[in-house]
Formats: C-alpha cells, sequence, structure tokens
C-alpha cells in the first residue's frame, strides 16, 4: 500500500516539474525578443518538459499495472527529431534576416543555406557562346 | 564466415536499434517477439544496406552509451540553467552571440550528433553547416566569452565522438 502512495507522489511531482519546464518554456517564447534567442527556450526547456510528463506517464501505468514502455520511444524521438526543427528555424531566421548576420565560416566559402545553386552551374552566357 | 556475418548484418547496431524499438513498439518482451524483432533487424539493414556505401566503419558502442549518459545528465542541468535565464535575466542583459566551432570531424553521422548535441544542451543552437562541411554556426543564448563555449564544445562533445567515430 505505501508502495502505491509513493508512487502516486513520484507520478505527481513529476507532472509538476514537466508542467513547470513547459510553463518556463512558454515565458521564455514570450519574453525573449529577438527570433534566435527565442528559439532557445522551447528547444531546450520543452523536451525536459515532455520528458518529465512522460515519466509520469510511465510511472502512472506501472502503478495501473500495465507497464507501458512507449513513452521511452516517443522521448528518443523527440530527442531526435528536436534539434532538426530547430536547426530549420534557425535557417529561416538567417535567411530572412531577422536575427544579427552570422560571420563568415573559416576554411569554406559560406554557410550552407546561404549558398545558391546557380553559383555553380554554368550560366546562361556560356551556352550562347557556342 | 566474416564474409557471411559481414553480408547478414551489414550494420550490427542498426540491427541491434531495430530489435529494441519493435520490442517497445509491441510493449511486451517475450521470446517470439525478441525473434521476429532481430528478423525485422536483419532484414531491413539488408533491404537498404545500398542507400549507406559509405557509413561509419568502427563504431564504438560502449563509448557510444557512456556518451549518452553524459548527454543526458548535461541536458538535464541545461536546462535548469536556461530556465534560470529565463526567469531572471532581463532582455537588455542579454547577451547573445553567433560562434563559429571549427570541425575536426568528417563523417556526416558524426556531425549530425554533435549538432543534435549542441542543440540540446546548455544555452546553444546549431544553426548551420559550410558548404563544405569544415565549419558549425552556432547561436549561444548568453555568454560573455564566445571564445571558451567553442573550446568547451570541443573538448566536451567532439573529442569523445572522435573516439565513438573511428
Amino acid at each position: 500500500m505505501s508502495m502505491e502512495i509513493l508512487g502516486t507522489y513520484a507520478v505527481a511531482i513529476f507532472l509538476l516539474i514537466g508542467a513547470g519546464f513547459a510553463a518556463v518554456a512558454v515565458i521564455g517564447l514570450l519574453k525573449f525578443n529577438d527570433p534566435m534567442t527565442r528559439l532557445h527556450a522551447p528547444t531546450k526547456v520543452g523536451t525536459i518538459g515532455i520528458g518529465a510528463l512522460l515519466l509520469a506517464s510511465i510511472g502512472h501505468s506501472m502503478l495501473l499495472g500495465e507497464t507501458s514502455m512507449h513513452e521511452l520511444l516517443i522521448m528518443g524521438f523527440l530527442f531526435v527529431t528536436a534539434p532538426i526543427s530547430a536547426n530549420f528555424i534557425a535557417k529561416v531566421n538567417i535567411h530572412l534576416g531577422v536575427c544579427e548576420t552570422p560571420p563568415e565560416p573559416q576554411r569554406d566559402d559560406t554557410w550552407a543555406t546561404l549558398k545558391r545553386p546557380e553559383d555553380n552551374i554554368e550560366t546562361p552566357k556560356d551556352l550562347n557562346a557556342d | 564466415m566474416t564474409r557471411a556475418y559481414n553480408w547478414l548484418v551489414p550494420h550490427p547496431f542498426l540491427t541491434l536499434l531495430l530489435t529494441v524499438v519493435w520490442l517497445l513498439l509491441q510493449n511486451e518482451f517475450s521470446a517470439g517477439m525478441s525473434v521476429f524483432g532481430l528478423i525485422l533487424g536483419i532484414v531491413i539493414p539488408r533491404i537498404t544496406a545500398i542507400w549507406w556505401p559509405d557509413r561509419p566503419q568502427g563504431f564504438r558502442l560502449g563509448k557510444m552509451l557512456s556518451y549518452c549518459v553524459l548527454v543526458i545528465w548535461d541536458i538535464v542541468v541545461a536546462n535548469i540553467q536556461v530556465a534560470w535565464i529565463v526567469l531572471t535575466v532581463p532582455n537588455s542583459k542579454l547577451k547573445p552571440a553567433w560562434i563559429v566551432i571549427p570541425l575536426d570531424l568528417v563523417q556526416p553521422e558524426a556531425i549530425t550528433m554533435l549538432a543534435g548535441t549542441i542543440t540540446l544542451t546548455p544555452g546553444t543552437v546549431s544553426a548551420d553547416l559550410s558548404d563544405q562541411g569544415h565549419s558549425l554556426l552556432v547561436h549561444v543564448l548568453h555568454t560573455d566569452d564566445p571564445l571558451s563555449v567553442v573550446d568547451e564544445i570541443k573538448t566536451r562533445y567532439e573529442d569523445r565522438l572522435k573516439e565513438i567515430f573511428q
């Protein structure tokens, strides 16, 4: 019986932690005024917020005696995909010019997202020369 | 024997990963499900092997696991730090910065892992790769010394990834 009570408290604490971090992520999203800094709050605080909520879900299903491990998969896929969406948003910000212009790379010509494909293709001028 | 093994399991880590994912998806751990997961783990890499001709050859699973533990710990610490910055540092005192990390890693898989790690850990988001893949563009949320952030990422994460993907 006491294990069940302890488990219930653990689930409640994880729910509170998750909800707290999610709230901080929303505050950050509203507070920061630059698109690039605004990106930081949801990418990081959001992952652990959802992670804690999923841990609470695992704990709850264990208390009910039907252990569910799907949450681990959700967490794994979330950790793999969150950086990619952040990467795309950062690239959009660079293209829109809403953030500071990034510095030039040290060894290469330019950043991959700023490289224009026509730089490599022979221009129509050469075709006309024939 | 070795050739047969290499033909059957071109990517041992992927086989293991697919088996574990299958077991988690089924939500039950039994011998039958393990065998079926193993069959999937062998068939899927076999069918898709032609799409990764340049897969990393050396891959150290043990070092990878310790790296994952380190990253998860860093993610927890990073979340608390970023939450603290969000709640206490006013916008006018925030010092965001772009930093450029020169890369020693060459394998695309290793660079992807480094970029993902950077996005998930303390106040940094990886934004872009240079066109030849020699530098990584990273945005830092709040720093007084951008160069020390570059050093930390290179020693803490990149050196470990170099050991994993040899």
